[in-house]
């Protein structure tokens, strides 16, 4: 059970990291970077979704959706889910915890249409993973996610003084950057676990 | 309603990808072979262009506090038909393409659609602009598809066509592809991640390039033309 986690954690963070690998959640990868600080509140709120979206739509997949027989409806349920769990999260941290709620400002709305939530709850069933893998797969996935936007910030913010060609100015520039740390990231794909 | 106009700007002025920025995910992690590339690229066509019939259809009925709500579950549902059509009929492209076809949920062309046009024009307007948009989508896909596959493996129309007994077009993501040259030649991180990024900035780049110099050349042709006035 444990070496199962280790595995599913490594493989998040490192491996098989969204963003560098998957290519999950490359909207706000490259939307939110612009500034180390930004970066990580962004990270922060993606880490707190995707795991509580994967508790929640696990319980939801394995005691509604699979015994009534719904189990192709779960692209829609999830997304609603997900819409209706952000914007709880939102009313809850706006009352109970304001100073984390201020933190993380505008970008938690943003992340319902972040394919990383949708995609580690989607991949949590494709993979048949119990509730404990499930939730650890949803965190580790979101710390993997914001591993990959601090690192690209601090990046973004040296290009930013760099003497590039006029026409890569903005998002091809950013991409050229993301390219080169992916491929520094796939210096890990080579790694075996247990 | 002027469909010429619409047509360039979905394939080059409005392109989704390369002008608007959006729906980057699926275009860096699906294009290692034309197969992929074609079957996201109509699936997000048939997808789009349905979306926006729907939502320019009902955008008078619709609240405007629940709109995003609402355009969430008609996208939903048509990805969940054209998600389970394709495990029925093309089970090879959706094991391809795996969690990415549900993902088109939270592809921002379709919800960026809806918001931006659909709301605003006729059911027809919004069916044009469903498949132009669309096909700019598939256009770029199918432009970093060649691109990869020649580059990473030295070879055209992989998945999608056969040439051992003549040409022929597979379904089945069976073909082979045209070598162009052997594979052991290929630069190999063309087909990984490294290539997706590299090759979609190079585009968005080259488009840029191409964009201002247009821009450029009608400027000089509108100040010359004030100087013949004059």
């Amino acid at each position: 059970m444990l070496t199962n986690i280790i595995s599913i954690s490594l493989g998040a963070i490192l491996i098989n990291n969204f963003i560098f690998s998957q290519f999950l959640g490359i909207c706000p990868f490259l939307g939110c970077s612009s500034k180390v600080d930004t970066a990580a509140g962004m990270g922060l709120a993606v880490v707190f979704v995707m795991g509580l979206a994967s508790a929640i739509c696990w319980v939801i997949d394995v005691y509604i959706l699979v015994p009534l027989g719904l189990a192709f409806l779960e692209t829609l349920a999830f997304i609603l889910v997900i819409a209706s769990l952000v914007q709880f999260v939102e009313m809850f941290l706006k009352k109970m915890v304001p100073s984390l709620y201020s933190a993380l400002g505008i970008y938690l709305p943003l992340i319902t249409t972040n394919c990383a939530v949708l995609g580690v709850v989607l991949l949590n069933v494709q993979n048949n993973y119990n509730f404990i893998e499930s939730v650890v797969y949803g965190i580790t996935g979101g710390l993997g996610f914001m591993l990959a936007i601090v690192l690209f910030a601090s990046v973004r913010e040296r290009v930013d003084f760099a003497d590039y060609p006029e026409c890569f100015e903005g998002f091809p520039i950013c991409l050229v950057s993301a390219a080169l740390l992916a491929l520094a990231f796939m210096g890990f794909s080579g790694m075996k676990i247990f | 309603m002027n469909i010429k106009k619409q047509f360039k700007e979905g394939l080059i002025t409005n392109n989704p990808v390369l002008v608007q920025l959006i729906g980057m995910c699926a275009t860096m992690a699906i294009t290692t072979t034309l197969f992929n590339g074609v079957g996201m690229g109509i699936s997000v066509l048939i997808i789009l262009t349905c979306c926006n019939v729907v939502v320019s259809a009902i955008r008078k009925i619709i609240p405007g506090e629940i709109r995003l709500a609402i355009f969430v579950v008609v996208i939903a549902g048509f990805v969940t038909i054209v998600d389970l059509l394709l495990q029925a009929y093309i089970p090879a492209l959706s094991e391809a393409l795996g969690v990415f076809i549900p993902l088109i949920v939270v592809n921002c062309i379709i919800i960026g659609r809806a918001e931006a046009f659909c709301q605003k024009n006729t059911v027809g307007a919004s069916f044009f602009d469903g498949i132009f948009q669309g096909l700019g989508y598939t256009m770029v896909l199918v432009i970093m598809c060649v691109v990869r596959e020649f580059i990473g493996s030295g070879r055209f129309g992989g998945g999608l066509i056969d040439i051992t007994n003549g040409l022929r077009f597979t379904l089945d993501g069976t073909g082979a592809g045209i070598q162009l040259f052997p594979s052991e030649y290929g630069a190999g991180i063309m087909n990984l991640p490294f290539g997706g990024f590299i090759t979609l900035g190079l585009l968005i780049a080259a488009m840029q390039y191409a964009l201002k110099r247009s821009a450029k050349k009608r400027e000089e042709k509108e100040t010359a033309a004030k100087e013949v006035e004059e």
